[in-house]
């Protein structure tokens, strides 16, 4: 399968960043790299890193039902994730988390039926200096409010 | 690592050399250190915290399964504070576990059965609903019930790393990780059931077992797999005069705690529905039940007359029958029909080898050699499929020694995995491509080469040659492809040899000559199927078959004789590397009679005086009359394998063309394997060789 010039060259770099022996050690990288440009990671794609790191396909299996961060089915384009763990909890985030999913008619890892977004209720995502946390794909927004989290949303609307 | 240190269990002063874990250390000592992940020679898990020991000065208690010993150290096994933790740790395995014991397989002989026993923590504080999953069936021979399993990983790591397979692996995390297959929904491995074997609960289950029986309502008898040369324990379970399972229960013998998919669910061919149970005579063409007695008298009458006139017989012996049945058969051709004609299929060329180290001694390697050598090549042979046990041993060695391998083949094999160097090269052409490898092994300090049969006449001399160049201690192994390979060759069933390899420098027709011949009077074939891949006989000899199946050649018998498997007979067998071992007979089979047995009575029909003809009686006078059969009775006797000492010059012509391995896979053997359910049941079957299967 053919990935973007600019995947083909983070594999590359992935590939020479492990001593001999050990390049089973860029799956994870690869598996988020191959996600974040396909939306998802795809059996196309798990066979492409198969045959180029030399792990099997239980391997990849192990590692993907392992971390929640994988995805096998497509995401929205913008993935807002709420932390409901401890320190956001204690600040409200759970009640960000039930606004999310009031406001976009979502459960918990639903896609909106136009592919534009999703929501997961996430674990701990290291931000707790500044709880409650939600993270849009790899941006983080700290001490969020209810009426930040409103901007952030419709925000995401108008990039449609 | 041979550094003794001095440490304190319990009280009492041990020593252990250095770098040995702790739970291995006590073990010769009386004490056992429970643990459900820890598992001798595979990677440690530390995951079940069972083994938890109290050491001094330490301010936790500590993994005895990861605690390397150190000089000074004093640690208790069994207090309060351990039996606590380990009470705790049991009350948390114990949480999801179903408790179904009454109905579980393994339930008698559980280890989380045991430790609960032993640790009473009969009572939980968990009083959740038990989360039900069903249990899934991942090939004809293995289920999974999840809600059973421990996590221990035992099984995920025996088949990765003792097996070379990875067919195992685990999903998800925290409660709701399990094990899975790599097929998403089923196994695609070598169905060798190891992960039944290791698995602490009933979480791994065996197809074939799995609700037939209690363990303690089984008759456990040790005897030697049926199938391959390699000479595997295997244990049977005997219910009500049925084997309903094998497996190496105490883990003692040659292959330690190793069975393959046909040591461990092929005893079944013996039960198979196509079993013949009545000798069977030709009537007008056609084969009709007779009587033993019929067929018997029928039989020596028709030796007797062809005897007395100077008939020519021919005799075609087995690779699967013991050494006192083939002792006495080559008697039987020799001393009472006076023929040397007598053969049998050849797999392997031994003669030559033991001829080239004439003078040498102590060169034929064992099976324990095989783990412990620097290096070890092969030659010409797929070991995984053709000598599972033997393949198993080098990657333990691998594991254990980081030996180096070389697998020397015409295509892929699984030992390229672990191999310092692959070769390919076409058959016939291997010892040629070891000169390359000449600097390596010199430098390794000691080899272990097996060679399979392409590898035979000038070729095993000059492997020999070559070994004798390195100057490093080499020994040898001529792989050959069944249970009694070995010893048919060592029990005189050639025309060249008598027994031990003594030449018999009389001439006699080979296997392919008899079949060719027109001037055979009677064919003789004990346990053989010469006829499975050619057309019917040149002649037409009076064509005599024991066996246990209507085979192709039993097909073309005038009489057929049901005879005894090898799990209902007692003897002794040769393995690949010359180790003898004793078959106990486990049960019976209804009209059949063993190979023994059958020649007995022929002989007392025909009133020959070949001697007694009892295991025992015979193999007492194999250890006394037969060149490097003088084994020690003490080690057969305790379930032991005894080296035989079968030594050189055997001044013969060889003749190579006569052999030929029958390239069974680790799913198939022979003329048997069709015949077993559990082996042809399995996806796998009859596999490939070269065809490098594996991780």
């Amino acid at each position: 399968m053919t990935f973007s010039p600019e995947l083909e060259a983070k594999f590359d770099k992935l590939m020479k960043s492990y001593p001999p022996g050990r390049l089973r050690s860029a799956l994870v990288p690869m598996l988020l790299f191959g996600q974040d440009e396909l939306g998802s990671i795809t059996p196309e794609l798990i066979d492409e890193i198969v045959n180029r790191i030399g792990v099997t396909r239980l391997q990849v299996q192990e590692v993907l039902s392992y971390y929640s961060m994988l995805h096998t089915k497509p995401l929205g384009r913008h993935h807002v994730q709420v932390c409901t763990n401890i320190s956001c909890l204690l600040r409200g985030g759970d009640k960000l988390w039930d606004h999310v999913c009031e406001r976009t008619g979502l459960k918990n890892k639903e896609v909106s039926a136009d592919g534009q977004v999703s929501i997961e209720e996430v674990e701990c995502i290291g931000a707790c200096s500044w709880a409650p946390a939600v993270q849009v794909n790899y941006d983080f927004h700290h001490n969020v409010t209810r009426e930040e989290l409103d901007r952030l949303l419709d925000g995401l609307e108008k990039k449609q | 690592m041979s550094d003794l240190v001095h440490l304190t269990i319990d009280g009492k002063p041990i020593e252990a050399p250095a770098g040995t874990l702790l739970i291995d250390a006590v073990r010769k000592y009386g004490i056992e250190i429970p643990a459900f992940c820890y598992y001798e020679g595979l990677a440690l898990q530390a995951a079940c915290r069972m083994c938890l020991v109290e050491v001094e000065k330490m301010p936790k208690l500590q993994t005895a399964c990861t605690l390397p010993v150190a000089e000074g150290m004093v640690v208790r096994t069994e207090t309060p504070v351990v039996a606590d933790a380990r009470k705790a740790m049991l009350e948390l395995v114990l949480t999801n576990h179903p408790l179904d014991c009454p109905v579980c397989d393994k339930g008698g002989e559980c280890e989380l059965q045991d430790m609960t026993f032993r640790y009473g923590a009969g009572e939980g504080r968990f009083n959740e609903t038990k989360q039900h999953i069903d249990e899934k069936q991942w090939s004809p021979v293995v289920f999974f019930d999840r809600p059973r399993c421990i996590l221990c990983y035992r099984c995920v790591r025996i088949c990765n790393e003792g097996m070379g397979v990875a067919a195992l692996g685990i999903a998800n995390r925290a409660v709701t990780s399990e094990i899975i297959p790599n097929e998403a929904d089923h196994l695609n491995c070598d169905e060798c059931g190891m992960c039944i074997d290791v698995c602490p609960v009933g979480a791994l289950t065996s197809g074939p077992y799995r609700y037939k029986t209690r363990p303690w309502e089984m008759d456990h008898i040790a005897t030697i797999c049926a199938h391959c040369a390699d000479g595997c324990k295997t244990t049977l379970g005997v219910r009500n005069n049925s084997i309903i399972r094998a497996n190496n229960r105490d883990h003692s013998g040659l292959n330690g705690d190793f069975l393959c998919v046909k040591g461990r669910f092929a005893f079944d061919y013996g039960a198979s529905q196509e079993r013949l149970q009545t000798p069977l005579a030709r009537v007008d063409g056609k084969l009709e039940p007779i009587s033993w007695t019929r067929a018997l008298k029928t039989i020596a009458a028709k030796f007797g007359e062809v005897r007395q006139r100077g008939g020519a017989f021919g005799v075609i012996g087995s690779n699967h029958t013991t050494n006192e049945e083939n002792y006495y058969l080559q008697k039987f051709a020799r001393q009472g029909l006076g023929t040397n004609n007598i053969d049998h299929h050849r797999t392997g060329d031994v003669i030559t080898l033991i001829d080239a180290l004439a003078g040498k001694g102590g060169q034929l390697a064992t099976v324990e050699d095989i783990y412990n050598a620097p290096a070890v090549v092969v030659l010409g042979c797929d070991l995984s499929h053709q000598h599972p046990m033997l393949a198993y041993q080098l990657r333990a060695n691998v594991r254990h020694h980081q030996a180096q391998i070389y697998p020397i083949t015409p295509g892929p094999v699984r030992e390229d995995n672990q191999a310092t160097r692959s070769l390919r090269v076409d058959k016939g052409g291997e010892v040629e491509a070891l000169g390359s490898l000449a600097a390596e092994l010199k430098q390794a300090g000691g080899v272990v080469i097996l060679y399979g049969d392409p590898v035979k006449g000038d070729a095993v001399r000059k492997l020999v040659d070559f070994g004798e160049s390195l100057g490093v201690p080499v020994k040898y192994v001529a792989l050959v492809d069944y249970s009694n390979s070995r010893g048919a060759i060592e029990m005189g069933l050639t025309p060249e040899l008598l027994p031990g390899m003594t030449p018999s420098n009389t001439g006699g027709m080979r296997i392919g000559q008899m079949l060719a011949s027109t001037d055979l009077d009677v064919l003789w074939v004990v346990g053989a199927n010469p006829l499975k891949n050619r057309a019917a006989l040149a002649g037409k000899p009076f064509l005599v078959v024991q066996d246990l199946f209507r085979t192709e050649t039993a097909e073309q018998a005038d009489i057929v004789l049901p005879a005894g498997s090898a799990y209902e007979k007692n003897g002794t067998v040769t393995n690949v590397c010359g180790q003898v071992q004793m078959l106990k007979k486990g049960i019976g089979a209804m009209g059949t009679k063993t190979d023994l047995d059958i020649f007995a009575l022929l002989a007392k029909e025909m009133k020959l005086d070949l001697g007694p003809a009892t295991p025992d009686a015979l193999l007492a006078e194999i250890r006394t009359t037969v060149k490097g059969y003088d084994v020690v009775l003490a080690v057969l006797a305790t379930g032991g394998a005894a080296m035989t000492g079968v030594n050189g010059p055997v001044a013969i012509d060889v003749p190579v063309d006569a052999i030929h391995s029958a390239n069974d896979t680790m799913y198939t053997s022979g003329s048997i394997s069709r015949y077993s359910k559990a082996l042809t049941s399995l996806m796998e079957y009859p596999g490939e060789l070269y065809s490098g299967k594996s991780k």
